[in-house]
């Protein structure tokens, strides 16, 4: 079952499956690391549907919701 | 000379390397068809000067931030000798890459594994020797922040660099194409395995205790504004005085040298050099206090990674406006000048944010306009009101700069097109040394940039004031008064009358002259003068008139920051005219409806 990024709870752990993004997104998601197969964890997200807070490998990152919703994950 | 040039991803301590490597010998370059500021200096390597070049933050060589395609440019356009990578230790598992499609370019490449401290305290290890056997070229471990690995990183580097007679291959950047990229990123996946040890688990850092505080949901928001405030207060209840006593000196210099120096000179000379001369020269050093103080408050609050939780929490809000949470610092330190909150931008690479930012933040109340606003408000209104005209007109800040932003955010030049993905960076304390070169460096690059223009400005605003010759100063005889008086036809519908309009043009000086140019106009000074403007101006007047001060043409130092910072007229142009039509209209548009309302 493949579900958003934007559908995890804050804690909860899952791995990357795909990206749908376009070229200027997903070329930055890559350098950021994001690659489908690896781990991915939600930290919190802000108020009034504001950015994720998501952690992935040893780097911190912040993504607007909106940008979020092009990751989708699977169940670790 | 031969020529190398930095590189690195973005939170790889680029800057502070490029800082310890350099000193303070740092300048600001200029390069043909490149927009953004690039730092070069030239330091002693190996018996010989070679320059040293800080290009920005890149994550990918291919990629389409605006950062990425001015590396990609200065990397086609000059001729480069070396490139020096730095990576930060910590994040090796996804920065090899870069490395790597460097050095795929065919130019000699030294690396710098960065922030090895932290490295160190996360319990991972680094074997450079594989690192630099797997890639192919030297690798030095350091500390940027404390000076570790300096001595042999330079070594390292005069030995590349002697070794390798520069060739540069044609096209190289054509030929390093993505199709490369899968194979860059394998090699590197094998290579991190032999040579960085990462423990298994990472335990809870203090960064992750702190955000739990600082990003939350409830606590988040206060917190920021509280800091927000002591940056604030730090900055500008802090510089005032200070601004003050320079100020003082400044006059006192040109009252006990320079005046008596010039004793023997025409009446017009001496004014010509005392007033408009050194006049615009105390003026530029008028800022050099809030410049030093903002820019060492923002290298802490940038420094130590404060400024991207800022964006997390203001970003909900900002982004409905096309800015983010950067843009809203910037902004709230516009209150206090906006001279160094336009600097501050930097901060924010997407070119289009940044214009996005720079349009807006002028709208920002200053503390300057402040004065002025205090004066009338003193002058003409009841104290019981007197709080609610100066809050209405704080309202008005604000909304003028929301209607802005909301109104450029989707005009082509400043819809920002790159994708909000920040990364945070742990929790670090900058050093003493990392705040106080920022300060200077910023002030140095002000004074470079924005001095031409704001002498010649207040030269000129002296000369429209003096002349023609044995005119009363700012008299209806002077230019300012036949200009004031021409422009009557645009500024009578506003209740501004001739004596207001000189004021104005005063004001595009710098703000706070405004109440010094109103004495000269009038020939009053202190309570006579506000005797004076209570008695000849109504409410209605007045408040037209300070609308028009808040709104329009922020003084001469934010513009000539403006054209330094965007380095294009044509904004520049455009965010001159854009407040002048803005401040027309609201002004029109309450002094002709409160004059039929209340039948004045």
């Amino acid at each position: 079952m493949s579900r958003p990024l934007t559908s995890l709870a804050p804690g909860e752990e899952a791995q990357i499956s795909k990206i749908h993004a376009a070229e200027a997104l997903y070329h930055r998601l890559t350098a950021l690391g994001f690659r489908s197969g690896r781990p991915i964890r939600l930290l919190r997200r802000a108020a009034f549907r504001g950015p994720l807070h998501i952690r992935i490998g040893s780097t911190d990152v912040i993504i607007r919701a909106s940008d979020a919703r092009c990751i989708e994950l699977v169940a670790i | 000379m031969k020529r190398i040039a930095l590189l690195g991803m973005p939170n790889t301590g680029k800057s502070t390397l490029f800082n310890r490597l350099t000193g303070a010998a740092a300048r600001v370059g200029n390069w043909p068809g490149i927009t953004v500021d690039l730092l070069a200096a030239k330091i002693p390597l190996g018996g010989n000067l070679v320059e040293l070049i800080d290009l920005p933050g890149i994550y990918d060589l291919h990629g389409y931030s605006d950062d990425e395609r001015v590396v990609r440019h200065f990397l086609e356009a000059q001729p480069i000798d070396l490139l020096l990578v730095a990576v930060n230790a910590v994040q090796l598992e996804r920065q090899l890459v870069l490395p790597m499609q460097l050095a795929e370019l065919g130019l000699p490449v030294v690396m710098a594994v960065n922030m090895i401290d932290e490295a160190r305290k996360l319990g991972m290890s680094v074997d450079t020797e594989r690192l630099a056997a797997g890639l192919g070229l030297p690798v030095v471990a350091i500390s940027a922040k404390y000076g570790e690995g300096q001595a042999q990183l330079l070594t390292a580097t005069a030995e590349t660099l002697g070794a390798t007679p520069p060739q540069r291959a044609e096209a190289e950047l054509a030929r390093a194409r993505l199709a490369a990229d899968d194979q860059i990123e394998a090699r590197a996946a094998a290579l991190l395995d032999s040579a960085v040890s990462m423990p298994r688990v990472v335990p809870e850092q203090i960064s992750d205790r702190l955000d739990k505080l600082l990003m939350h949901n409830a606590w988040g928001l206060p917190l920021f504004f509280l800091a927000m405030l002591g940056v604030f207060a730090g900055v500008f209840w802090l510089g005032a005085p200070i601004q003050d006593l320079m100020k003082n000196g400044f006059g006192w210099f040109g009252a006990a040298a320079l005046q008596p120096a010039l004793a023997g000179t025409p009446e017009l000379l001496r004014g010509f050099i005392v007033e408009g001369l050194y006049g615009g020269i105390s003026t530029v050093a008028a800022f050099v206090p809030v410049i030093v103080l903002f820019f060492f408050f923002m290298a802490v609050v940038e420094d130590s990674g404060y400024l991207s939780r800022a964006a997390y929490l203001m970003d909900a809000l900002m982004s409905r406006m096309g800015l983010d949470g950067r843009s809203f610092v910037m902004l709230l330190m516009g209150f206090g000048c906006n001279v160094p909150a336009l600097m501050g931008t930097r901060v924010m690479r997407s070119r289009a944010l940044r214009l996005l930012s720079m349009i807006v933040i002028p709208f920002s109340l200053c503390s300057a306009r402040l004065q002025v606003f205090l004066f009338i408000i003193g002058a003409l209104f009841a104290p019981a009101v007197a709080p609610l005209v100066l809050m209405s007109l704080y309202l008005l800040s604000f909304a003028t700069a929301f209607i802005t932003a909301v109104l450029f955010r989707r005009s082509e030049g400043f819809r920002s097109e790159e994708p909000f993905v920040i990364e945070l960076p742990p929790y670090r304390l900058p050093t003493l040394r990392q705040v106080w070169m920022r300060g200077w460096l910023e002030v140095r690059h002000f004074m470079a940039r924005a001095s031409k223009i704001i002498v010649s400005g207040v030269v000129v605003v002296w000369l429209l004031t003096h002349l023609p010759y044995g005119v009363a100063p700012a008299g209806a005889e002077s230019y300012a008064g036949i200009l004031g008086h021409w422009m009557q036809p645009v500024l009578g519908p506003l209740g501004i009358d001739e004596k207001l309009t000189i004021a104005l043009i005063f004001g595009f000086v710098a703000k706070e002259v405004v109440i010094g140019a109103l004495a000269v106009i009038y020939g009053l000074d202190g309570n006579a003068l506000t005797a004076h403007i209570a008695g000849s101006l109504n409410g209605v007047q007045a408040y037209s008139f300070m609308i028009f001060c808040l709104i329009y043409t922020p003084c001469l130092s934010t513009i000539a920051t403006l054209k330094a910072e965007s380095r294009s007229l044509r904004f520049t142009a455009l965010a001159l005219a854009w407040p002048l039509a803005l401040a027309w209209t609201a002004s029109f548009a309450f002094y002709q409806t409160a004059t039929r309302l209340l039948g004045t």
